[in-house]
């Protein structure tokens, strides 16, 4: 739970209480249906928090990018314009990260929060899917890695180490979910279908006129192309098919594409998952009769903060805020259709199947959502035009920054004979071109492991075929 | 719930030390300055053949704005537009703004990269980038030349004796020999003889360490402010080189059109003047200057002569004598040549007279410098000159 907050106020008081809250606040939740693997909670320093929200996990490999990343975070913070109030990684068990300088009615909130999000994490089936494959302890894990990563640095320095974490982080997002965490390769034969049986006594009968029977019998296994048909998962594809990849520059690729299925389900249920917490804590600490009354009305003022859908002072937003939208149709749901449904929605559904199933004409008309479309305008500034308040087109825009793990969709499509590999651009899916500029450093990167020369198609701004290629001719 | 006792707060992360890798934020970032740095570095001779480190010439340091590197993703064309979903108020047609593009990173598990609306300045020390330059002109280190150096006689502190003249009497050495003799035989006297120690001197030969550099810079009407900046900037690096190989470098700034006068190093950029061209008139000055202040038996002499070549033709006898006087007592004499044409370097006037000279094994060359990028070319050529001369 991250938000953006005009104040940076009080000194650390009171978080002895929280330890008698835990407790009941988990009793609460276990009463209304929830259910959730032990929750370890640890009060934390600012700077514990900043570097986690930067690194997305405690302990992590190290990179430059994340030091730029950190820099804007520190700068952020500084300005007060950036509070982070939690971090929690699910996991059996979960890891609860609280500021420990966080007064105690938002520690409180925040108690209820996690264990919104550690019901989600265990009973949501693309959490559930995904932790069974990247294992329940990623916080050590993630730490083990990141200690294999710094051993492979002293042992072959920091910029070979790094050119790997260069092309492997830029590639991030390009996995395919769809596809198990281990992966066996391709089969090296592949056997071609045998002719089919006839479809109707015309066919047979046609087939055994002089020149047309074939007298080809079983069909013979052949070597099969690599990849056999598009992959998306570059990160694997590179890790087990580039020409000349060491064994722990392979490690790194593999070590970074499982902490990003780890990311997937939190990036994939934002929406739910964010929402869902922020049902459960206002409603946990609306029932929760043991709380001082002071206590408990700091707390509500900064759960109203957090699920506000407006900066502060200003009366639209460009961006919805998902704490928002999450938690009104959560609230909606529960009212319309009870808990139990809402437990087996949180269950099945991700934020696709959640916002095209569930965000209706009332609730969208109630948020006051709009289409706009945006260019940019004069002055390096940016023009948004209301467009409509077409329901369908609210929930594929709000959709949109959500395909393929946020990232245009690059599949590899063949090894040429000399080791060379060729990327292509699904362009029309992706409804328009690649920015050549970056493309062309990314590729580099690419390069940099695959050591042969690598090859893109995508297309240029005026939709012509566009192939940019790095590497020896 | 029957779970109670797991719902604590531990301490795992603390048990685990991990606050002390938690410098990682940090050390990340200090890692991305690194990597801005040897950024820059690749591009420094471009960067200084613009800057006007030249202009300050106080200012040790150098300042460059830079931007955070990005790591680079694979992203769609023309980001800023598209569609997208936004709340509140308005009917279509209505339009709001916003001022920075991409000002809000993404949030997600992997985390987009910042774009580049944060800049920093990096100072950077002049020596360093000396340094860097070497390294990336592969640049010889220079030593003060042995075959022809010169040689003061020098007098140097060499040791302690109990014998010597009254004013060299050394009182801290003398009193710790007290001291000492007094902790093993405590009823002696405060001092006796033998507690005396001598600065003892010795005299020694070394290699003079002083140099001086005549800067000479054509500033008649033909050598525009583009010219004038080659040269300038040809001048600042020798210098910088020179500095490098010698303990004390004395600089002269001598300019001419038809007569010739010095100045210090700041009016020295900025002459203007009008006139025609006779070189010797400045060289007649350096000559002087150099017996005046600078005889050579105590200084190793430099010339550095920045012209586009042209010279009076009358000028060529007198320009020629002088310049065989100063190639014959000076260790090097560079002819700096911006020529009007790029294909005509060497042809000229005074191009010509230089490459006779240095025809004749005197210590002399020329340097044709067109565009910034021939600055480098240049400085290297004359320290790698000077490295195997020096031999």
């Amino acid at each position: 739970m991250g938000h953006h907050h005009d104040h940076a106020d009080c000194p650390a008081t009171g978080n002895d209480a929280l330890s008698d809250y835990v407790p009941r606040l988990e009793g609460m939740a276990r009463d209304h249906g929830l259910s959730f693997y032990p929750v370890d909670f640890e009060l934390v320093p600012n700077t514990f928090m900043m570097e986690v929200a930067v690194y997305g996990l405690p302990v992590r490999m190290p990179h430059w990018s994340f030091g730029v990343r950190y820099i804007y975070q520190y700068v952020q913070h500084r300005m007060g314009n950036s509070r982070i109030f939690e971090v929690v990684f699910p996991g059996d068990p979960n890891r609860a990260y609280l500021v420990n300088d966080n007064a105690l009615p938002e520690n409180t909130l925040v108690t209820a929060h996690v264990l919104g999000h550690a019901d989600f994490s265990k009973n949501n089936s693309l959490f559930h899917r995904m932790q069974h494959q990247v294992g329940f302890r990623i916080v050590e894990q993630a730490a083990a890695r990141a200690n294999r990563i710094q051993a492979a640095i002293e042992e072959h320095g920091t910029s070979r180490v790094e050119a790997v974490l260069d092309a492997a982080l830029a590639l991030e997002q390009h996995i395919d979910v769809n596809q198990d965490l281990n992966r066996p390769p391709y089969p090296a034969m592949y056997t071609p279908k045998p002719a089919r049986a006839p479809r109707d006594s015309y066919e047979a009968r046609y087939r055994q006129l002089p020149g047309e029977h074939t007298d080809d019998p079983a069909p013979r296994p052949v070597k099969s192309a690599v990849p056999p048909r598009p992959e998306y998962d570059l990160l694997w594809f590179i890790a087990r098919y580039a020409p000349e990849l060491e064994d722990w520059e392979r490690d790194i690729f593999l070590a970074v594409r499982e902490e990003s299925f780890y990311f997937y389900p939190v990036f994939a249920c934002q929406i739910m998952n964010e929402g869902w917490a922020s049902y459960w804590h206002a409603r946990l600490l609306r029932e929760a009769n043991f709380l001082p009354g002071q206590v408990y009305l700091d707390a509500i003022k900064t759960h109203s903060d957090v699920v506000r859908p407006y900066g502060g002072g200003e009366a639209v937003s460009l961006q919805v805020n998902p704490y928002h939208l999450g938690f009104r149709m959560w609230e909606r749901l529960i009212d319309d259709h009870g808990l139990d449904r809402a437990l087996q929605i949180r269950s099945e559904e991700d934020d696709f199947g959640f916002i095209r199933n569930y965000l209706d004409q009332d609730l969208a008309r109630e948020l006051e959502l709009f289409n706009y479309t945006r260019r940019p305008g004069a002055g390096g500034e940016e023009r948004f035009m209301v467009k409509d308040r077409d329901l369908r087109d609210l929930r594929e825009n709000i959709l949109l920054p959500k395909f393929n793990y946020g990232a245009p969709r690059i599949y590899a499509r063949s090894v040429g004979l000399n080791g060379s590999l060729t990327l292509t651009h699904d362009h029309v899916s992706d409804g328009r071109g690649l920015d050549l500029a970056r493309a062309r450093k990314v590729l580099d990167y690419i390069h940099r492991v695959w050591r042969r020369t690598v090859r893109l198609e995508t297309v240029d701004h005026s939709g012509e075929i566009k192939v940019l290629e790095t590497g020896e001719p | 719930m029957k779970d109670e006792d797991r719902a604590t707060i531990s301490g795992m992360a603390s048990q685990n030390r991990w606050y002390d890798l938690f410098s990682r934020g940090a050390r990340d970032w200090l890692r991305h300055n690194e990597k801005v740095r040897e950024a820059v570095r690749e591009q420094l001779p471009d960067l200084v053949a613009g800057a006007d480190v030249l202009s300050r010439p106080g200012d040790r340091t150098l300042q460059v704005p830079v931007r955070f590197l990005e790591h680079y993703r694979f992203r769609l064309r023309d980001q800023h537009q598209g569609e997208g979903v936004g709340q509140g108020p308005g009917k279509p047609g209505d339009v709001y703004r916003r001022g920075q593009p991409g000002g809000q990173g993404d949030q997600s598990g992997g985390g987009g990269s910042g774009g580049g609306e944060y800049r920093f300045m990096l100072e950077l020390k002049i020596d360093d980038i000396v340094d860097w330059l070497w390294e990336e002109l592969k640049l010889p280190d220079l030593k003060p030349k042995s075959t022809d150096a010169l040689t003061d006689e020098a007098v140097i502190p060499e040791g302690w004796d109990r014998r010597g003249p009254r004013a060299r009497l050394d009182r801290r050495r003398t009193v710790k020999e007290a001291i000492k003799r007094r902790s093993i035989q405590p009823d002696r006297p405060a001092f006796t003889d033998d507690d005396l120690r001598f600065r003892q001197l010795a005299r020694r030969k070394r290699p003079a360490v002083n140099a001086v550099v005549a800067f000479v810079l054509d500033v008649s009407a033909s050598m525009d402010p583009g010219r004038r900046k080659l040269a300038k900037a040809f001048f600042f690096w020798a210098a910088q080189g020179l500095r490098r190989q010698y303990g004390q470098l004395d600089t002269v700034f001598i300019a001419h059109t038809n007569e010739a006068w010095e100045f210090d190093e700041e009016a020295f950029f900025q002459v203007t003047a009008t006139g025609g061209t006779v070189a010797s008139s400045a060289f007649r000055l350096v000559s002087e200057v150099f017996a005046d202040r600078y005889p050579p038996a105590l200084y190793n002499q430099y010339v550095f002569y920045a012209s586009d070549g042209d010279n009076f033709a009358d000028d060529r006898h007198a320009a020629e004598a002088l310049l065989l006087q100063l190639a014959s007592q000076v260790n090097f004499m560079g002819f700096v040549e911006t020529p009007q044409n790029r294909f005509e370097s060497s042809r000229s006037e005074t191009g010509r007279l230089f490459k006779s000279l240095e025809a004749r094994n005197h210590p002399v060359s020329s340097f044709t410098v067109h565009g910034d990028s021939d600055i480098w070319e240049a400085i290297r050529a004359f320290f790698q000159q000077q490295a195997s001369s020096a031999a």
